[in-house]
């Protein structure tokens, strides 16, 4: 991993990290949004044979964050989870186990649909709507905020849409790229797991853009 | 045995005597081949009792057998006897619409015979109260889909249905062979072939027979072996023929010439400046078909004929494969009946049932083949020994000599071949999971039969594990934590028992994947058909576009819908479908640098010119101008020119070998130069030719060019010189869909679904990264070599230049070869309009 690209938001700073996570230093917090956990698992269980070291992939990734910025809390912006509970939930568990002392909180995303009974088990605090930190705000999918003023007063962090920007070069090439897009209000955070697709992001003139591009972030705009 | 001496030959003759008619001699001997129970192929064109063949033939045979109660039904037979009852002739058509007019003709001879056979469809049109009586009583014959077949062999206790098959007819097999609906047919045979020789069939129908029924392609032979492969494993090769029927059916192929050859437009795909040459050929004939290449460009022609004549307004009709299916079939049976003054259309009425009044077709544009162009013709003049007649109409000047060469073929009878697919992994784990849902399989067994199909026969041990690993387990998984589940093994049989999984495999049965569609409808009711996802998802509420001939204003998206309402509206949009820019067929490309050379010697000497086509003596002056400007290549011959105008520097090469073929070689060219120099191209091609353009001189001369258009290295240069990335993406969204892995969802459940969707883009990713070795991938990679990039072709056309003589000019100014190209080339970033001024005055310039 080459390193991280620190960004001062509102006085606070962020390490945003190329794999696809930002680490808030002042509260020791690794943001995370749409690692879509199961998601393999839940189309092999219907008889779609994909790969299914993505899943594994995706937890030693994290593992890995985890380790790099040593963060207190996760702060998990919805969908954790893919779907209804599958054998590589047990793989979770044991992954969750080894990692007592982090906090997890959840702010249940619409893929979120386990029942709390497993959140319980797994130790992970949840959350539903919109959680706030501090002066941030967390929310899983932005188009939901609801409260007119707290989206002008606080700065929220989202996912939920798996932004992506399209980059055109000569001779009709483009390419896409998974993003981190910063507004003058909100930040949509890229999907964590690597078996999600792209939603391609139009930002506007004071948008701010971070491309995940081999690795590295790279600032578009 | 001697079919003269047969009781059921004279059955049959009797009928056909009282009838007033004669059984052809390709008939005879078809009768003769079956009796004697051998198996071959019919070539024979439409319309002149290939039908007959086979089915006359095979109620011969069964007379035979019974010649005392032929008549009768079986009544008194036990369930378990099936002594002359039971499903005999199972005839696979590629078109839904042909079944049920071929089981209209069918069902007339059984009654005037007074015999008890029931006729049976089975189509994806099929109720299911329908199939639930076939299901306890197979007809006699059973008229069905290749998609419907691979249903029935998803059905419990299938071998049930076929236990007294004797013949299958495959219909319209030229049609099938080139395609996965083809691979589908050679898995379905290869298992009835093996089902008739299982102990317990062996008694009663070891003879099972396999007909296919052929137009003429180039390679008969081998569409012949690829039909028949399966049998070879039973019981050896040998005794199969092909049976022509010797009916010359002449056709008249006339071009339509504008007045002055000078004035018309050197460049362009829509042909409309002539729409007042076509009003009279309309007006002449009882019923003209007009053949447009894309859906997009016969909405125009739909258009501007009702603008140019008004009277037409009820009597003229769109036809294409977007517009919503009732109409379409209100079409069809307005012709049939003759109502129809005339219909435009594209490819979607090259098939299908004759249309009687039909007496004239008018081809606009390049029908980019031999084979394409008779069988567009042969929608006219249907009566036995009536004669075919098409007009020919360009769209462009240069477009004329296609007319030639497309006579000179026909004439020489070059008819191209349909390359059978080979080891389509998609369609075989498709056809596994099917078999998994009914009865199971038995590897070891299903392996041989596979193998015995010439699709799969070169298959290896290796890649056969592979496959059963992948849909057994999945690929590569975390062995504790997977639960993959699609086929169980149970006692060493490969079975699937998960009820959903079962369903869901039997709703995704089938090899034709479209693009992602959304139906249009009027806000006041009414479906008008449907439009691709993607032109939708640029146009606003307001916007005005065509579809089936009326101007549409869109108004919003609901429920997957496009909602729209009239408009009268003069300016509107013309949708462009994707897909189906079929290229030109190397064998009409040879005929094209025949005709070219023809026309070098038509302006060098005079005096040969009454021995010239009409269409070469009237490109003329066009010729000259080449001739004067650059040079005309004979046909073993490969022009280059180089030209250099305000854009830059040119260098134009005329292969004729087809779109495709010119696309990767600009790559590969482009590549091999910039390895000599630092430099960057772009480039615009056509089915003539293909233009780099760059900003520097290209350093093509003599000394080097014959090694710049060298065969060796290609594949690796191939590789390094496109984005071969992108197009097995593309590939892939077919094969992943084909081979299950993308789930469309399903009526009822969708809130479920939605979890599993995945796009076909996505999954390439994840394979990409995480299981490079999969077989779906690499035969996405495989297609992009075969299809999309023509490689064998390509690989022959850099042989051919090699021995050729390569002209390099140096054009002054454009000259009309490359004009098309370079007009082509702006395409890009101007509207049709535009474009069309933008021609007239290049055009002016030019002849200065």
């Amino acid at each position: 991993m080459s390193s991280p690209y620190k960004f001062i938001l509102h006085h606070q700073t962020l390490w945003l990290s190329p794999e696809r996570c930002i680490f808030w230093e002042e509260e020791k917090a690794l943001i995370l949004s749409d690692l879509h956990l199961g998601k393999t698992g839940h189309f092999r269980k219907a008889g779609i044979g994909v790969p299914q070291n993505i899943f594994k992939e995706d937890l030693q990734r994290l593992f890995a964050q985890i380790q790099f910025f040593k963060p207190t809390q996760l702060l998990i912006v919805g969908d954790l989870f893919h779907s209804y509970a599958n054998k590589e939930m047990e793989m979770f568990l044991k992954w969750r186990n080894d990692l007592p002392c982090l906090q997890m909180r959840l702010i249940r995303g619409n893929h979120d649909i386990l029942s709390k009974k497993f959140y319980k088990e797994a130790n992970i605090e949840t959350a539903t709507g919109q959680l706030s930190v501090k002066n941030f705000c967390f929310i899983h999918d932005i188009n939901l905020m609801c409260d007119e003023e707290d989206s002008k007063n606080m700065f929220t962090f989202s996912g939920h849409i798996h932004p992506g920007v399209v980059m055109n070069g000569i001779g009709k090439q483009s390419l896409r790229f998974p993003c981190f897009y910063f507004t003058k209000n909100y930040a949509v955070l890229p999907a964590f797991s690597h078996f999600t697709g792209l939603y391609k992001i139009n930002p506007k003139k004071n948008d701010k853009v971070f491309a995940l591009i081999e690795n590295a972030v790279v600032k578009i705009q | 045995m001697k079919l003269f001496d047969t009781k059921g030959y004279s059955v049959i003759q009797q009928w056909l005597t009282s009838k007033g008619n004669q059984p052809f001699t390709f008939q005879e001997e078809t009768w003769q081949q079956i009796i004697d129970g051998y198996s071959g192929l019919v070539n024979a064109p439409t319309g002149c009792g290939k039908t007959f063949s086979v089915f006359l033939g095979s109620l011969i045979n069964f007379i035979n057998h019974h010649p005392k109660d032929y008549k009768t039904k079986n009544k008194n037979a036990r369930p378990d006897d099936t002594v002359g009852r039971g499903l005999q002739l199972l005839w696979i058509t590629p078109l839904r619409a042909l079944a049920k007019d071929i089981g209209r003709a069918m069902e007339e001879v059984i009654e005037e015979l007074g015999m008890n056979w029931k006729i049976g469809i089975r189509n994806g049109d099929t109720d299911i109260s329908e199939r639930q009586k076939q299901k306890r009583q197979m007809p006699e014959v059973l008229i069905i889909t290749p998609e419907s077949l691979h249903l029935l062999l998803a059905q419990k206790h299938y071998p049930e249905f076929f236990k007294s098959l004797k013949i299958i007819a495959v219909d319209e097999w030229h049609e099938l062979l080139g395609s996965k609906r083809g691979v589908q047919v050679e898995l379905a045979i290869s298992r009835l072939v093996a089902m008739s020789y299982e102990p317990l069939a062996a008694s009663q129908n070891s003879q099972l027979c396999i007909w296919g029924i052929s137009a003429t392609i180039g390679n008969l032979e081998q569409a012949k072996e690829v039909l028949l492969s399966p049998l070879h494993l039973w019981r050896g090769a040998g005794g199969e023929g092909i049976i022509t029927a010797e009916i010359k059916k002449k056709t008249e192929i006339e071009s339509i010439f504008p007045d002055e050859i000078e004035k018309y437009p050197w460049a362009g795909h829509l042909g409309i400046k002539l729409v007042d040459k076509v009003i009279p050929i309309i007006e002449q004939s009882k019923t003209t078909l007009i053949f447009i290449n894309t859906r997009g460009m016969s909405e125009r022609w739909y258009q501007e004929i009702l603008t140019a004549n008004p009277d037409l307004a009820g009597v003229i009709a769109l036809h294409h494969g977007s517009i919503e299916r009732d109409l379409r079939m209100w079409v069809e049976e307005n012709l049939h009946t003759g109502k129809m003054k005339a219909v435009v259309c594209t490819a979607s009425l090259d098939l299908g049932v004759d249309f009687r009044p039909v007496e004239t077709v008018i081809q606009v544009g390049s029908p980019k083949g031999v084979a394409r162009f008779l069988q567009r013709a042969g929608r006219s003049g249907h009566q036995p020994d009536a004669t075919s007649k098409i007009y020919f109409l360009p769209t462009h000047s240069l477009e004329l000599i296609e007319a030639a060469a497309l006579k000179e073929a026909i004439k020489q009878n070059l008819i191209e071949s349909r390359q059978p697919r080979i080891l389509c992994f998609d369609v075989l784990i498709q056809y596994l999971s099917t078999l998994a849902i009914s009865d199971g399989f038995y590897p070891d067994e299903i392996f041989k039969e596979i193998r015995s199909t010439y699709c799969y026969r070169e298959i290896t041990e290796n890649e056969w594990q592979q496959i059963l690993h992948f849909i057994t387990a999945g690929g590569v998984a975390l062995q504790q934590y997977d639960d993959f589940k699609k086929i169980e093994i149970i006692d060493g049989l490969y079975k699937i028992n998960n009820r959903h999984v079962a369903m869901r495999h039997r709703m995704h049965i089938g090899t034709i994947v479209s693009d992602p569609m959304m139906k249009v409808k009027f806000i006041s009711g009414g479906y008008i058909g449907v439009i691709e996802e993607w032109f939708i998802s640029r146009l606003q509420a307001g916007d005005v576009f065509t579809l089936a001939g009326r101007n549409l204003e869109f108004v919003m998206i609901k429920d997957m819908t496009v909602l729209v309402r009239k408009s009268n509206s003069k300016k509107s949009m013309v949708p462009s479908w994707q897909g189906g820019r079929v290229p030109l067929s190397s064998n009409l490309g040879f005929m094209l640098r025949q005709k070219f050379e023809e026309a070098a010697e038509l302006i060098q000497n005079e005096k040969l010119k009454i021995k010239k086509d009409i269409e070469l003596q009237v490109l003329k002056p066009l010729f000259e101008l080449q001739d004067y400007l650059s040079h005309i290549p004979k046909k073993n011959e490969l022009l280059i020119e180089h030209i250099e105008t305000k854009d830059g520097y040119h260098l134009f090469v005329f292969p004729f070998e087809g779109r495709l073929v010119h696309e990767a070689m600009a790559a590969v060219l482009a590549y091999r130069i910039s390895k000599i120099t630092p430099i960057t191209f772009s480039f615009a091609m056509n089915d003539y030719g293909f233009e780099l353009l760059s900003d520097q001189p290209i350093p093509v001369d003599d000394t080097n060019v014959y090694e710049l258009f060298s065969p060796e290295n290609l594949f690796s240069d191939i590789h390094k010189s496109m984005n071969s990335t992108e197009m097995a993406r593309r590939k892939f969204r077919d094969i992943a869909t084909i081979g299950g892995l993308i789930f469309q969802g399903y009526p009822g459940e969708q809130k479920k679904a939605r979890h599993l969707q995945a796009s076909a883009s996505l999954l390439f990713n994840v394979f990409a990264e995480y299981d490079p070795n999969n077989l779906l991938l690499k035969q996405a990679y495989n297609e992009v070599m075969e299809q999309q990039m023509e490689e064998e072709r390509l690989r022959k056309m850099l042989e051919r230049i090699q021995k050729n003589k390569i002209i390099i000019t140096f054009p002054k100014q454009l000259t009309p070869f490359c004009f098309p190209i370079k007009v082509d080339s702006m395409r890009e970033d101007l509207s049709s309009e535009k474009l069309e001024d933008r021609v007239k005055r290049m055009q002016m310039q030019l002849e200065k």
